[in-house]
């Protein structure tokens, strides 16, 4: 995957480069962070935009979000000495992703294929 | 230590030795990667919670909803402190880094702060919503809804008990590479909780799911 000349001792998930690097890091962070938990919020409750439009501006938001705090909080990276840490967090999406999304589809499936409460109730009599 | 050693792994190491004959790496990225491993199960574990929550978030049995329910005002203070407490425990690494006592105990006694106030504003939420008769009993929206945000609470305490006890260990053990290690691992902790409150005030408060 990484040339030998990539190839170094691995690096701990959260470690960093030099002090004022990482203080720079997390002042980044912070205030990126804290515009886009802004932006959520008023996006929640505003006119400005299109209403139906609003939970998939909410999802991009609250992702991006994420992004925001495993880059500069967690020093997250695509450096190779950081690919364990990448490949892991890859997985625990992918498997998040299943629970979330699998559970939705399922769950909204026998719904679907329920009988109406109505109906049922006549039956049982 | 471990520091300046990997350091000296890194420059020598990297030329000298091939990747598969530098034996294994130090205690410091072992066990940081392993806890980045229980940090994952854990978001997995709130991905089920979330899960239930999105399935069950519209079966209010005729009792009130999200909308009637959460004061958005109110969850805007509780997620600024939580995002001021992820950046505190950050500066506070820096501080334990350059060894530091003063710095780090003052950035983590604002860490703790800020989490304990994060706490007593969910908690007051909780006790008004089950003062109002709006219990985890009442509907299987808000049995869902008090198991996630409970869950979510549960592991900010046990964060900030975590966190007095490495302030304890800090003064009677010193800046140990073991303590530094585990402040290491307190860190990844925090900042993923934050991460995971992202998606709690996205989806059960501002009402994405």
């Amino acid at each position: 995957m990484s040339t030998p000349e990539q190839a170094e001792a691995d690096r701990a998930p959260g470690a960093h480069q030099s002090g004022r690097a990482r203080l720079r890091s997390y002042v980044v962070g912070l205030c990126l962070a804290s515009l886009l938990t802004a932006a959520s919020f008023a996006a929640a409750s505003s006119n400005l935009v299109w209403a139906p439009s609003i939970p998939v501006l909410l999802a991009v938001l609250a992702i991006a979000q994420m992004g925001v705090h495993l880059v500069f909080f967690l020093h997250v990276s695509s450096a190779p000495d950081s690919t364990n840490t990448v490949l892991a967090l890859a997985f625990g999406i992918f498997v998040v992703g299943l629970v979330v999304f699998g559970s939705m589809i399922i769950m909204a499936n026998l719904t679907h294929d329920m009988m109406p409460m109505d109906k049922l109730l006549q039956m049982q009599r | 230590m471990i520091d300046s050693i990997d350091g000296m792994l890194l420059e020598t190491g990297a030329d000298a030795l091939p990747l598969t004959e530098r034996g294994p790496a130090s205690p410091r990225v072992v066990a940081s990667f392993g806890f980045w491993l229980f940090l994952l199960s854990d978001i997995i574990i709130f991905a089920a919670l979330f899960a239930a929550y999105a399935v069950l978030s519209k079966h209010t049995d005729g009792g009130p909803s999200g909308t009637q329910l959460f004061d958005t005002r109110h969850v805007l203070i509780e997620t600024a402190c939580l995002l001021a407490s992820s950046f505190t425990c950050g500066v506070m690494m820096i501080a334990l880094d350059r060894r530091s006592l003063l710095g780090t105990y003052c950035w983590a006694i604002l860490t703790a702060l800020l989490g304990g106030t994060f706490l007593w504003l969910e908690v007051s939420e909780f006790g008004d919503l089950v003062h109002g008769g709006t219990g985890p009993t009442r509907s299987a929206f808000l049995s869902s809804f008090f198991t996630l945000v409970g869950t979510h609470g549960l592991h900010v305490t046990l964060g900030i008990v975590w966190l007095l006890v490495m302030m304890i260990q800090v003064f009677t053990l010193g800046f140990r590479p073991m303590v530094l290690t585990r402040m290491l691992c307190f860190s990844l902790f925090w900042h993923a909780l934050d991460i995971v409150w992202i998606g709690v005030f996205s989806i059960v408060y501002l009402g994405a799911g």
